[in-house]
């Protein structure tokens, strides 16, 4: 099931013109500044925001010049940045609200699997207004999946939320829509937690999607901001071959070589999500023999920009997967470092982000 | 103690009462809806007419009441040409007359419960499949229960309570348009004393005992729904 989106919007002096097109399933992020259009983005494509212009999901139009669906006519899930919960009814009482009016006979998701997989049983018969933030964004979430959408719209759902809460959701957020197979949309001005969880992104600023593409893509493209995050760097997807109970290391293999990360992370076969930042990987000509650095994987220089006037940064790729290193200018200059040249990624750290 | 006159009284006020709120309630729905949502130009205009019977004498309000309703006014001649006859001095002029001067009682709280929701619940509602009907019922009329109550009993109470309007348009006609209030002020004017305290004490036990049941339920009213 594909999306398109070709729309237009305004909110007082603000423009939205907005256009992207989503494979279907898997989530795709949209990141940009506080006031780049991105809830009016999710608002429109709901129906909550007047727009013009085409909405097509799947095989269902919202949006065209001829029509234009009210809100409770596009089959959408809305998860807000403060729950929106409703306030007379229980907890039970506000997924009971979706799950009646889900289109009939399209459950998508049950009672029973939206309670479990948002960890809700103990909360079922509770008043709303005696939940903590993290509570109640769990049960916006199961709500809105009662109502069986098509497309799940999440308007920075951890914004109010404490770093172990956003944890615990985006891992139950990347779960449901493995289990589901529901395309996400989710807005976030946080690159983190975009990069934990994130297929694709959509890279929206002043109204306008810059550009898009899959999210190991976006954030190593130089030519694009996120590549100067501090949280930029390659993601990298990896399946666990072997454990190491010994030094209690995990060794996982993807196309560009083998990895060793501290701990034991999983089983034989499971794929990890790691992200590798810029500022851990450095470059040597030679493969280093004596180090203590474990990960040295062989790359190559696809291209150099500077950073600061002290460092620059380093587009690599492993196998078929890119990778950023942030290096000084100095040593990118005594290396010669340049476009096609092979050499060798000392990784000092392998983050597990999913 | 109580003359079958003071009884038709009681009877005619709480009768009145009863009508003018079920018709405030319907007709003041809308109209609060339409005040507490609207970005209209027109609102200022319309919420100063709804308040106006706040600041109007009744005796004024009733004069033109009385004006239009009569058999030369442009309500009431419309009426008789159609074979109808005045409502001048009538039960459904007392209605009329009730349900203009209670309505800012019962419009103003509804217009504040419908203000106080704010459009979050309701645009959540409207992504979970609720259209504008099932929204109203489900979603607005429940949050906005304690402001209906509040309406209710205030127009109630009111309508009970107003003379000048009901003098006015209703005259003093025993077993038609002869009210509680007004009958408490003939019993004076005729020095019936004992007769009079007998009917002001029932008002204001009464009229004590419903707001005070409306402050209980109100708070009683924060604790959820279902």
């Amino acid at each position: 099931m594909t999306i398109a989106v070709d729309i237009a919007a305004s909110a007082g002096d603000f423009q939205l013109q907005a256009k992207f097109a989503m494979p279907g399933p898997g989530i795709s992020a949209i990141f940009g500044p506080s006031g780049a259009g991105k809830t009016t983005l999710l608002r429109a494509l709901a129906g909550l925001q007047h727009a013009t212009g085409n909405i097509q999901i799947g095989d269902s139009v919202w949006l065209n010049a001829n029509l234009n669906l009210p809100v409770h006519e596009r089959e959408v899930g809305f998860v807000f940045q403060h729950a929106n919960l409703f306030s007379h009814l229980s907890v039970r009482g506000n997924l009971a609200y979706a799950y009646s009016r889900a289109t009939s006979g399209n459950h998508r998701v049950t009672m029973d699997q939206a309670i479990e997989l948002l960890a809700l049983k103990d909360l079922l018969e509770r008043d709303t207004a005696k939940l903590s933030g993290g509570e109640r964004q769990r049960i916006a979430i199961a709500r809105a999946l009662l109502s069986s959408p098509k497309l799940l719209l999440l308007d920075e759902p951890l914004a109010a939320l404490d770093q172990n809460r956003k944890n615990e959701i985006l891992t139950l957020l990347k779960r449901l829509h493995i289990e589901l197979d529901m395309p996400i949309l989710y807005v976030s001005h946080a690159l983190g937690e975009i990069a934990r969880i994130a297929d694709q992104l959509l890279l929206l600023n002043d109204g306008k999607i810059t550009a898009s593409g899959p999210i190991q893509e976006m954030l190593t493209r130089l030519d694009l901001p996120l590549s100067r995050d501090i949280a930029g760097g390659g993601i990298i997807n990896a399946e666990i071959v072997k454990i190491d109970h010994d030094y209690a290391l995990t060794h996982v293999k993807f196309s560009g070589g083998m990895l060793m990360l501290p701990g034991e992370l999983g089983r034989i076969g499971q794929t990890l999500r790691l992200q590798i930042l810029a500022r851990d990987v450095s470059l040597s000509l030679k493969k280093a023999t004596a180090t203590s650095i474990l990960n040295i994987l062989p790359a190559t220089v696809v291209a150099i920009e500077a950073d600061t006037s002290a460092q620059s940064i380093v587009r690599l790729d492993i196998g078929d997967v890119p990778l950023l290193a942030r290096i000084t200018r100095k040593s990118a200059d005594e290396l010669q470092l340049q476009p096609g040249l092979a050499l060798y990624a000392q990784v000092k750290t392998v983050a597990l982000v999913g | 103690m109580l003359s079958p006159d003071d009884l038709t009284a009681i009877w005619i006020t709480i009768k009145l009462a009863f009508i003018s709120t079920l018709l405030l309630l319907l007709l003041g729905t809308p109209l609060a809806w339409w005040l507490a949502r609207s970005n209209s130009a027109l609102r200022p205009l319309v919420n100063a007419l709804v308040a106006l019977p706040l600041v109007l004498p009744p005796t004024v309000l009733g004069f033109y009441l009385l004006i239009a309703l009569g058999p030369k006014g442009p309500i009431g001649a419309t009426l008789i040409q159609f074979g109808g006859s005045s409502l001048a001095f009538t039960f459904t002029g007392l209605v009329i007359g009730s349900v203009i001067y209670s309505l800012p009682f019962v419009v103003q709280p509804l217009r504040d419960a419908f203000g106080r929701i704010g459009n979050e619940p309701l645009e959540a509602a409207a992504t979970l499949r609720a259209g504008p009907t099932d929204r109203f019922l489900t979603i607005v009329m429940p949050l906005a229960w304690p402001g209906y109550l509040t309406a209710a009993v205030l127009g109630f109470a009111h309508t009970v309570g107003e003379f000048g309007v009901v003098l006015m348009i209703g005259g003093n006609i025993p077993g038609a348009t002869q009210v509680l209030s007004v009958s408490i002020y003939e019993h004076v004017e005729r020095l019936e004393y004992g007769q009079a305290h007998v009917l002001s004490a029932i008002l204001l036990v009464a009229s004590f005992a419903l707001l005070l049941a409306v402050y209980v339920l109100n708070r009683r009213a924060r604790v959820r729904f279902l």
